[in-house]
């Protein structure tokens, strides 16, 4: 992962390389991190065919069938089905193949499927067609979901370390780690309700990144906390990247896919509209 | 690079033109299936390896829930208290429900602790995984942790009523005997029969949304008919000349089973014929429904693992 950083920030010409050991993960050196799609330079780490994602969505009902009781049974008598229930088609027949040592970030519209994308390529979420592939287990960053805003931040880094697979040993490991990482100090004994905004993100980023992936999938884990905070988990994303085979990033700031990613999948209502190099397929979801 | 055209051609036609289908790509490489079922047995090992998830995140709950009231984790013990105290003014003394049972106070509070074990962990396992999707969008864990960390929290709740019923057993003059003993036998039996049942409905509720409302009638029905408030054999035989199998077949439904145990080991008045021992057929049925439910519950649960997320 390494080298692919240093390329990119030498090509555009700002940033010093990152310092740290060389790995080539490409049998064959690539020019300023370009690589055409389909040509198999590196082992394939994950394969997604043709997938498409079908959620349910409950509580979602129309302005013609309000909250009444009439409609409703006249509905199950029509045999109109459940009204409140949608089916939502978030991913419409994706394809590609991410190699070890990608770092493919995916830019989008809201609702574009971005984050359906990911979760089913982490195998959260089961695919209606089509299939993903992958070597190892995937997994996004995040527990966010796990902890409970009425514990305290201590009780909440054991839960989250435990909830991401973590053994005992490995919780008393990190435990201090994780505390000072998110430089929350003496919060730690009180319980998460009472932290602010910025907090309360830093915490959820300290755990959700003490842990190392092959494959790992990041929605949006750039965008919180103060400035200090965010060079401090760039930096963070930065280690992770290194240990961790293939990087998915969705992000809504370009200048950070742009920054981190050799290849950028551009999601339009569910399909790929634009594969390829970063700043051409920024240059182009820009215009559109 | 950078074809975007041919690139929106492919994912139009769902394969690679001219190239080796993906399928057969993964093949070689050893890539699996994101979402795949692992094996029961090893389903089972992995579940057992997220054994400190699943009781932190059931001890989570326990401490979360009370610490917004001031008593906090004191209702615990208050709640069980509380409900004993209205089900005795209520059954016992209002609509004098005694009908010659000795010790009703004992009678009633065996039943309604023990119904009220099972009754929570349906109700809370039917709402594990339908209330936890966020959770199971995000995270990779055997999904049966959370109906088990359901069953375990009430599990840790039922240990705080089984100290408050002890004590009003002794207080209404009952003394222990070696038969106490039995208690943590006949609890193991119900737990068993409760996670599986937990994780019955659990499955049932991910994808029946319904089912949370419809629970509350059903449980409702379970508990008239588990003779929590009244003796099942004076009031069907006795009371309502009912045939003897009606009875006979009332007690073989796992929570009258469970509560007729409890209820020999505890109170030395009821069916005094037997002694403290159980009816054979009351052992059998627990016995039973523990095996039962719990087999059933992980296969049935386990063969829908992979789907929870869609919602």
């Amino acid at each position: 992962m390494a080298e692919l950083t240093k390329e990119l920030s030498q090509v555009k010409g700002e940033k010093p390389a990152v310092p740290g050991k060389d790995v080539r993960v490409h049998p064959k050196p690539e020019p300023q991190g370009k690589r055409p799609l389909d040509v198999p330079t590196g082992t394939p780490t994950v394969i997604v065919d043709d997938l498409h994602i079908v959620y349910r969505v409950y509580g979602a009902a129309s302005e013609a069938e309000k909250g009444n009781a009439v409609n409703a049974l006249t509905r199950i008598l029509k045999r109109q089905g459940r009204p409140q229930m949608k089916e939502v088609h978030a991913v419409k027949g994706v394809t590609f193949v991410a190699y070890h040592g990608d770092a493919i970030g995916i830019v989008g519209r809201n609702g574009s499927g971005k984050s359906t994308l990911l979760r089913a390529i982490a195998g959260l979420l089961p695919p209606h067609k089509g299939a993903v592939y992958t070597d190892g287990q995937p997994s996004l960053l995040g527990v966010n979901a796990a902890l409970m805003r009425e514990l305290t931040g201590e009780r909440n880094i054991v839960l989250g370390c435990y909830a991401m697979g973590m053994t005992p040993a490995e919780v008393r490991e990190k435990y201090q780690e994780i505390v000072d990482f998110s430089g929350i100090d003496e919060f730690v004994q009180l319980p998460m309700s009472t932290y602010s905004s910025g907090m309360g993100a830093r915490l959820r980023f300290a755990i959700s990144s003490a842990k190392t992936h092959d494959v790992l999938l990041i929605d949006e884990a750039l965008a919180t906390g103060d400035r200090e905070f965010r060079k401090k988990s760039e930096e963070r994303i930065r280690q992770i990247r290194e240990s961790a085979g293939t990087v998915f990033l969705v992000a809504h700031d370009l200048r950070v896919i742009e920054e981190t990613c050799n290849r950028v999948i551009w999601l339009h209502k569910g399909k790929i509209k634009m594969d390829g190099d970063p700043k051409e397929v920024i240059a182009a979801y820009n215009k559109g | 690079m950078s074809q975007p055209e041919s690139a929106v051609a492919d994912a139009q036609a769902g394969g690679r033109s001219g190239q080796e289908p993906l399928a057969k790509l993964a093949k070689r490489y050893g890539l699996r299936r994101a979402i795949a079922r692992p094996r029961f047995p090893v389903y089972l090992r992995q579940l057992w390896e997220r054994r400190h998830f699943i009781l932190t995140y059931a001890t989570s709950r326990t401490v979360s829930k009370y610490s917004r009231s001031a008593l906090g984790q004191l209702w615990q013990v208050l709640t069980p208290l509380l409900n004993a105290g209205i089900y005795w003014v209520m059954f016992g003394i209002i609509l004098g429900g005694k009908n010659g049972i000795q010790n009703y106070p004992a009678f009633l509070l065996t039943g309604m602790f023990v119904f009220t074990y099972t009754q929570r962990t349906v109700t809370a396992g039917a709402k594990s995984i339908s209330g936890n999707l966020s959770m199971i969008r995000a995270l990779h864990f055997p999904r049966a942790s959370l109906p088990l960390a359901y069953t375990i929290q009430e599990l840790q709740q039922l240990g705080i009523s089984m100290a408050v019923l002890l004590a009003i057993t002794v207080a209404t003059g009952e003394w222990p005997t070696w038969f106490w003993l039995m208690i943590p036998v006949v609890l193991v039996l119900q737990t068993m029969f409760n996670i599986g049942a937990g994780l019955i409905v659990a499955r049932l509720g991910a994808s029946m949304r319904d089912l949370n409302q419809l629970l509350p009638f059903i449980t409702r029905f379970w508990l008239y008919a588990s003779g929590v408030f009244f003796s099942i054999q004076d009031k069907v035989v006795g009371a309502a000349k009912l045939p003897q199998w009606v009875a006979d077949v009332m007690y073989l439904n796992p929570a009258a089973s469970f509560i007729e145990w409890m209820r020999e080991i505890l109170i030395t008045s009821h069916n005094p014929e037997f002694g403290h021992h159980p009816p054979t057929m009351v052992v059998v049925s627990c016995v039973f429904w523990a095996v039962f439910a719990l087999g059933f519950g992980f296969w049935y649960f386990w063969r829908s693992e992979e789907r929870y997320g869609r919602g």
